[in-house]
């Protein structure tokens, strides 16, 4: 029995996309295997494979209804995938919830803004660094030194923090009356401030003019420099997709039809299908 | 416009939160000192005197409920379930400590101090299970609460003698008391005999420190936190707040504040019924907070004086005096939610803002 007992092959698996050369040999920051989910009897997003590098800014695109936020929802643990496992930094996320998945490094925006909109701009920052800031109740309510120390440290980060955006003058600014470009940018400020490894932007560009939306793309380029983070961004706004994404997956009715660099996307026949519609044979 | 408005907000806003919070602290201590000599001069009829340490209660019953509803964003409809525990509480501590500490005030502080904690219990007991779930479960359940400890109340005899305290479901002649003991709480009849400890003195004390609570609270780290969940949960948990957490803080802060005006209030008279611990006060005190403002510390603390007060006013109209009292408070309510009559306002405040920088 012994002799004949055959030890496991091993083989290395493919990785599900290709990363840019400069992250080779890193662990991916991010890697989700045949993730999957249904609600009820419709299948939302169906074996969705992706890997991403520390250092990489990548694009998920597709028509309206593909599945992209969804995909982000779980990333971020909002819906508990029915399928699949998303590796953070090497960690499986199993049974994380939301909370716990921030604390590890998902920051994310959202599609429809959501600020706190009584607080201020810096307020605002400030609940994102809330986890960087180490005083307890009792050291908020008796206003001890070490209150005093740490919300000057969290306001001097705040304003550097607002400063990526030359936002710092409306520190005081109820986040509620910022204009519309204004409050996308504070919420990557909020998501930047909890200090993430992963930034997750759900449509940054959507209601931006161009001239902001080219600002947007040196902005986010800047932040993956300075940070060293990795992006990941769902975004309509071709211009800003190909202009600054190193890697684009498409999705369409929940699965991944194309992935690869902006040139390769940009001429995949599938993709164009998606996007326009088969060419009628005459 | 834009530049002007940001130059105006680095000047004189970064103060703006603490200068608030003093302005608070002011008027209390004016209320004060105008009323401690209007009533050493005697010029206090006797009700309105009478009327003092309430108007105390309902004012730090209003900071309390305000945590709640205007800060943390849920709503409670039993805030007088929590005075009444903290009055009962405090009243079986001050009348069976009555032999072994002789000072009142150090009665009357272990009694305020015993009657917030013992309300905080029960804050964390209903505050767990309840603010997990998303929704108006909380109403439902502080409205359920409210009368459950009424009607446990109502029922609970408790006497103290030499062997320590004694409790009953069914009468007072079942505590089995030796012949020097009293019965503190006799059901339905309440507590009776209570000697009063409150003082006007006290009632300001108190209100100073539970609005030193609520406003550094508000202007720390967890109030923030509290803050941002009421505006948004789910980029609150995206931004790694524990939801859970703050919501409790916020609540059972509020309950123990509750339990300390209780203790304040039962402790002015000489008895107390559970049934003063109703449905209608806990709508009363909710009456206070919407219409000083929800989220408004100083308005809660205005509308509360004030509305207590009126209907000691209105004895002039007799039996029409409740009708009155109601006009009053639909007018009120008309004025302070009128666009122009808050533009009006926001233009002086404004001028003297511009005036003062």
């Amino acid at each position: 029995m012994n002799e004949k007992k055959q030890e496991t092959k091993l083989v290395s698996i493919p990785s599900p996309n290709k990363i840019p050369e400069r992250d080779l040999g890193k662990m991916p920051v991010l890697e989700a295997t045949h993730l999957g989910i249904d609600f009820g009897g419709l299948t939302a997003v169906e074996d969705f494979n992706i890997a991403i590098s520390p250092t990489e800014i990548a694009g998920l695109i597709g028509p309206n209804g593909a599945g992209k936020t969804t995909v982000f929802n779980l990333l971020t643990k909002v819906y508990q995938p029915t399928r699949g496992a998303i590796f953070l930094d090497g960690k499986d996320t199993h049974g994380m919830n939301t909370i716990q998945v921030n604390r590890a490094g998902i920051a994310r925006t959202f599609q429809n803004i959501r600020l706190f909109d009584k607080l201020t701009v810096e307020d605002n920052v400030k609940i994102g660094l809330h986890n960087h800031i180490e005083y307890g109740m009792w050291n908020g309510i008796f206003r001890l030194p070490k209150y005093w120390s740490e919300e000057k440290r969290a306001h001097e980060k705040a304003l550097e923090l607002l400063s990526i955006f030359d936002m710092q003058d409306m520190a005081n600014v109820q986040a509620a009356s910022l204009p519309y470009g204004a409050q996308r940018r504070l919420e990557i400020v909020r998501a930047l401030a909890t200090g993430p490894k992963l930034l997750l932007l759900d449509e940054p560009a959507a209601g931006m003019n161009p001239s902001e939306t080219s600002e947007l793309m040196d902005n986010i380029r800047q932040i993956r420099d300075t940070f060293g983070i990795a992006v990941m961004l769902i975004e309509h706004d071709m211009k800003l997709v190909m202009g600054i994404c190193e890697s684009i997956a498409v999705l369409n009715f929940g699965k991944i039809i194309a992935k690869g660099t902006p040139s390769e996307i940009q001429n995949n026949p599938e993709v164009i299908e998606a996007y326009l519609g088969k060419r009628k044979e005459v | 416009m834009k530049n002007k408005l940001n130059v105006k907000n680095i000047f004189c806003g970064v103060s703006k939160k603490s200068r608030s919070g003093f302005i608070n602290y002011g008027i209390v201590i004016v209320f004060f000192i105008i009323f401690q000599t209007l009533s050493s001069m005697g010029k206090l009829t006797n009700s309105l005197s009478g009327q003092l340490i309430p108007i105390c209660v309902y004012v730090i019953m209003a900071l309390s409920l305000n945590l709640v509803v205007g800060i943390s964003g849920e709503l409670s409809l039993g805030h007088a379930g929590f005075m009444s525990v903290g009055a009962f509480a405090g009243v079986i501590v001050a009348t069976s400590l009555q032999n072994v500490i002789v000072s009142g005030s150090v009665r009357l502080i272990l009694a305020l101090l015993i009657g917030a904690a013992v309300a905080a219990v029960m804050g964390v007991v209903i505050g767990i299970p309840v603010l997990r779930l998303q929704g108006d479960y909380l109403a439902i359940v502080t409205l359920a609460f409210g009368e459950i400890i009424k009607n446990v109340l109502n029922c609970l005899y408790i006497g103290s003698d030499s062997h320590g305290l004694h409790f009953s479901m069914t009468d007072s002649n079942s505590l089995g008391l030796d012949a020097d003991g009293v019965v503190i709480l006799n059901g339905p009849m309440g507590a009776l005999g209570i000697k009063k400890l409150s003082t006007f003195f006290s009632g300001i004390i108190l209100i100073l420190i539970v609005l030193f609570i609520i406003q550094n609270l508000v202007n720390s780290r967890a109030g923030r936190a509290i803050m941002a969940i009421r505006d948004n949960r789910i980029a609150a948990e995206a931004s790694g707040l524990n939801i859970i957490k703050y919501k409790l803080m916020a609540f059972v802060t509020s309950a123990a504040i509750a339990g300390a005006a209780g203790a304040l209030y039962a402790l002015n008279y000489s008895t107390v019924v559970p049934k003063k611990f109703d449905f209608n006060t806990s709508i009363l005190i909710l009456v206070f907070v919407v219409l000083g403002g929800i989220g408004n510390l100083r308005g809660s603390i205005i509308a509360a004086a004030v509305l207590t007060v009126l209907p000691e006013l209105l004895r002039q109209f007799q039996d029409y005096r409740m009708l009155v009292y109601a006009i009053v408070l639909i007018l009120v309510m008309l004025i302070t939610n009128n666009e122009q009559a808050k533009a009006f306002t926001k233009r002086i405040f404004r001028k003297k803002a511009k005036e003062e920088c």
